[in-house]
């Protein structure tokens, strides 16, 4: 697979942190990049929001054209939008397990 | 004085401090008690209840009420996501690289600012059905009109809007029981009030939220007056506050544990408690001597 794009929710902006279960409110995002090997943060603008976060956070990995998503669970609009342009949803349970270990168990 | 038209609004900050109390029993004293002609406006269109404490209520009237919502045409739109900043609700998503432009109903306030916003002409507006107003006879001079949203919209405050527009073309005593809060739903139902009771409880979170109330009224320039329900020992915090800043109250209610029996079996508690209406004559003979119209 070429250029894979995954996004795992994250608590806080360090490998170290541990993975956010929620999708649409979670803190950060970090974006890894499979073939670079590459991981960078980005903050949740819509963390906060009053509603329609998982909608927004859902048009934001379609923008950065990510194919793959960790996270806990994924609300039912999140959901339909990324089924639609089939990104793959991946739901974690073990969100004591740190940023940097589950990427390791995608190498 | 001449009570023709005369609108209180019933609404309190804290939920469950007995808004719908005070708004039932309120209407019933002043149609039975007083032969006034009275229209019960039941606001809290999340979850109206008004209805249930009238076991006679017949239904007699039922319109949809419907919004304008956007829509966008993917042929047209040139997906700048112009619309996507002026939406202030994140209703509209957008993906260029997708060319995905759709609007979410259920998130969409009708503010019509993605109408505004859009250059390509790729916006229309579509009629969506977001709940109903109800109209029951309630008896001879008494009405409700209920105001029901549809579950999973977030449009109370337009739902309201065309409710108390329904209900102010009425003639004699208008009641409006609003949602709680201080919100944006709660503004719309106290806009055409001519005068608002605030209902509280003794508590700290009575307290903290009949602040905010206090504030929203005045904001507002409402003529209003303070009912404390569900007194027992007394708050002194709350005394304090109401002394310092020199707010009527117009009636103190005690807690009484018939009182929450009665209620929950949706009965009147003029009706069905001994020497409750007294607390309804004085409320009334306040509001009615208190406030010219």
């Amino acid at each position: 697979m070429s250029a894979m794009k995954t996004v795992i929710t994250s608590s806080g902006d360090t490998l170290q942190s541990t993975m956010d279960s929620r999708f649409g409110r979670c803190a950060y995002f970090c974006v890894y990049d499979q073939e670079s090997g590459t991981t960078s943060f980005l903050k949740n603008e819509f963390a906060t929001a009053q509603g329609g976060a998982g909608q927004k956070v859902a048009e934001k990995m379609l923008m950065l054209g990510v194919q793959r998503i960790i996270s806990g669970d994924f609300g039912p609009k999140a959901k339909a939008i990324l089924d639609k342009y089939q990104v793959q949803l991946v739901k974690f349970s073990d969100d004591q397990k740190t940023i940097q270990q589950i990427i390791e168990t995608l190498k | 004085m001449n009570s023709k038209n005369f609108k209180i609004a019933i609404a309190s900050g804290k939920g469950g401090t007995g808004k719908t109390t005070v708004a039932v029993n309120l209407a019933h004293y002043l149609a039975h008690d007083r032969q006034q002609q009275v229209l019960l406006v039941d606001c809290d269109v999340e979850e109206p209840n008004d209805a249930l404490f009238f076991a006679d209520a017949q239904l007699t009237a039922t319109v949809p009420v419907l919004l304008p919502v956007p829509e966008i045409d993917t042929q047209k739109c040139t997906f700048c996501r112009a619309c996507v900043d002026y939406c202030a609700f994140n209703a509209i998503t957008v993906i260029p690289p997708l060319r995905h432009a759709e609007v979410s109903p259920e998130l969409c306030h009708s503010c019509g600012a993605c109408l505004y916003a859009c250059r390509d002409g790729a916006i229309t507006e579509k009629d969506l059905h977001i709940g109903t107003i109800n109209t029951f006879r309630l008896g001879n001079d008494l009405q409700l009109l209920e105001g029901r949203l549809n579950v999973g919209l977030a449009t109370q405050t337009p739902l309201i809007r065309q409710l108390t527009g329904k209900a102010k073309t009425s003639l004699g005593t208008i009641i409006y029981d609003a949602p709680p809060g201080t919100s944006c739903s709660v503004v719309a139902t106290l806009a055409g009030a001519d005068f608002v009771l605030l209902v509280t409880e003794p508590t700290p979170f009575g307290l903290h939220d009949l602040k905010l109330a206090v504030e929203l009224v005045r904001s507002m320039d409402k003529d209003f007056a303070v009912v404390i329900n569900k007194s027992d020992k007394g708050f002194g915090e709350m005394q304090q506050y109401l002394s310092e800043e020199a707010l009527p109250v117009f009636v103190t209610i005690p807690f009484d544990r018939e009182i929450a029996r009665q209620y929950s079996g949706s009965r009147l508690l003029i009706e069905s408690i001994e020497g409750y209406k007294r607390h309804y004559s004085e409320m009334a003979g306040k509001i009615f001597e208190t406030t010219t119209v």
